[in-house]
């Protein structure tokens, strides 16, 4: 870790580099720079959105660097990672669409499709300004000449994002129009062939790679996508520069990131964390025992209480367990609940959402969903098991996208982690006392064309 | 250069002619859905494996270059 004196001195210098546009001022030295280790970061300090007037306040205006790929640099010093789920080192994929032949369009992912997840709408409620700065600077960056905003379907977050872009057009903040375009409310939508089809105008259905999206996305053009805290930290290191960045995190995964946190006393919300900061800690496990703890979403994996305990929440602790830390879920199940239980209600959902598609997935998924929810029920047979197994093989790589191992590795996970309640459910016995639902899931399977647009 | 079966599993309606035609790199699951072996068509097989490719009437079956 970098002292934060250091780190800030570093930022500084790193504002100045770069060609500065007229009009795009440097901040005159009154302003408080951020602490390089105070967090949060990316969330507006004082708790209430920061509008345009607080946000040039705070971060002054939006730097330009005078020409495409000059940001790169700064972003592989800084080692930022994209914060949507895979931790896919950002400063490659700016030079892969760069690298395309035609012009490329950029797509900011607010979509957050993952129910258990509200960390993309938050920051978007917090700090807009942030991410619509990162959109403008990942734009000059790979050398675009259209960029989306891609975004909930949520009417009042709309005219949020709406209105902000209307005060950055009145301050001549934007080189590029954003158009916003709505996803709609499924768990499939900002994977980001969905995305690239929908921003087309189509439905928001994966489709089959290759072609990738960085080469051929929206209308066939070279797309970045790239989710919108991702683009805000990019907005970030614009201006403090990758040593203020790596002030926090650690060596191999440094930075800050946003968590949805349910602990469990049924309290929580979202918070922005260090990479490598304990999970005992954000999920205050020592107050609020949990029976399991639940990391990056209904894609992710359950850990015991005692790996939990012993974990940080960086991939380096996560990926050895098959787990990772995501869009930065974590949650904590009380004591009092059926793992099973909760688990065939995230499956059954997951199932449901399987855009339907492909051969394995559309007859794999409600199968596994059924024979677990059969265990839920204490209902299952022997040869309940051996299905499960054996179709979660079988739906395994075989889809057009990565829902059907996502749902696979969720439910491996539960059968790992909640194996003494199996062996209790199989006998017609479970030792949860609260029948009480805990994780979260969205009312309404998508039943018509519609609902995929 | 060695090439290896792939599915557009999209487009693919399961009519399992293509395992019919080279079981040796195709089987079917429980749905009538190809399961590809994953490795290199072998040498004796190309022919056989360009003639599922352009048999497949979803024009799912395709062959890449091995990776
Ligand atoms: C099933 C599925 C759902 C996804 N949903 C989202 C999402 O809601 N928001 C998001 O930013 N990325 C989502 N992703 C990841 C995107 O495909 C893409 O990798 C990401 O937006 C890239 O941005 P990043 O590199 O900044 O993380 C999803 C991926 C999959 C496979
Ligand atoms: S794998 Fe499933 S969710 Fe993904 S595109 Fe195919 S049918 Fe849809
Ligand atoms: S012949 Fe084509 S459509 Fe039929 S199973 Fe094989 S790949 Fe699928």
């Amino acid at each position: 870790m970098t002292s934060g004196a250091q780190a800030s001195a570093t930022g500084r210098q790193a504002s100045l580099e770069g060609t500065v546009q007229p009009g795009a001022t440097v901040q005159p030295e009154a302003t408080v720079q951020p602490g390089a280790t105070v967090l949060p970061r990316l969330l507006s300090a004082s708790g209430r959105p920061a509008d345009l007037a607080e946000h040039l306040r705070v971060h002054g205006r939006l730097l330009y660097r005078g020409g495409a790929r000059m940001l790169i640099h700064s972003i592989e010093s800084a080692g930022l990672t994209g914060r949507g789920g895979a931790a896919f080192p950002t400063h490659r994929k700016l030079t892969a669409v760069a690298d395309q032949l035609g012009v490329p369009v950029v797509v900011g992912n607010g979509a957050e499709g993952e129910p258990a997840s509200d960390k993309d709408k938050t920051l978007l409620w917090s700090s807009p300004h942030l991410v619509l700065d990162g959109l403008q600077l990942a734009a000059e960056a790979v050398g675009a000449r259209r960029v989306h905003l891609y975004l909930h379907r949520e009417p009042a977050l709309v005219r949020h994002l709406e209105s902000a872009l209307a005060g950055r057009a009145a301050a001549g903040l934007d080189r590029l129009q954003v158009g916003l375009v709505t996803a709609p409310a499924r768990f499939l939508a900002g994977e980001e062939s969905a995305l690239a089809s929908r921003v087309g105008g189509g439905a928001a259905l994966p489709r089959f790679t290759p072609p990738r999206v960085f080469e051929h996305g929206v209308d066939g053009a070279p797309t970045l996508v790239q989710n919108v805290e991702t683009l805000a930290q990019l907005g970030l290191i614009s201006r403090y520069g990758p040593a203020w960045f790596r002030a926090v995190g650690t060596e191999a995964e440094p930075g800050s990131m946003l968590t949805t946190i349910r602990l469990a006393d049924g309290s929580g919300g979202v918070a922005e964390a260090a990479i490598g900061t304990p999970i005992s800690q954000l999920l205050k496990l020592d107050r609020y025992p949990a029976r399991a703890v639940l990391v990056g979403g209904y894609h992710g994996a359950w850990l015991s209480p005692e790996q939990a305990g012993r974990l940080t929440l960086s991939n380096a602790d996560l990926r050895p367990l098959g787990a990772a830390a995501g869009a930065g879920v974590l949650a904590a199940l009380p004591v009092d609940r059926c793992g099973l239980v909760e688990s065939a209600r995230v499956v059954r959902y997951l199932a449901l959402e399987s855009a339907g598609q492909c051969g394995p997935c559309l007859n794999g998924l409600p199968r596994i969903a059924a024979s677990l929810n059969q265990l839920a029920q204490r209902r299952s047979t022997p040869a309940d098991r051996d299905d499960v197994q054996r179709w979660s093989a079988l739906v395994e790589r075989r889809g057009a996208c990565h829902h059907p191992d996502g749902t696979v590795r969720f439910l491996r996970s539960a059968l790992a982690v909640f194996t003494d309640e199996v062996t209790l459910h199989e006998a017609g016995r479970c030792s949860a006392r609260s029948p009480e639902p805990f994780l979260p899931i969205p009312a309404g399977s998508p039943a018509r064309e519609e609902d995929w647009s | 250069m060695a090439e290896k079966l792939r599915v557009n599993p999209i487009l693919c309606t399961g009519h399992g002619l293509c395992a019919e035609l080279l079981p040796e790199q195709i089987a079917t699951d429980e749905w009538g859905y190809p399961i590809l072996s994953g490795t290199p068509v072998p040498k004796g097989l190309r022919k056989l494996a360009r003639r599922a490719v352009n048999d497949c009437p979803a024009l799912a079956l395709m062959l890449v270059g091995d990776r």
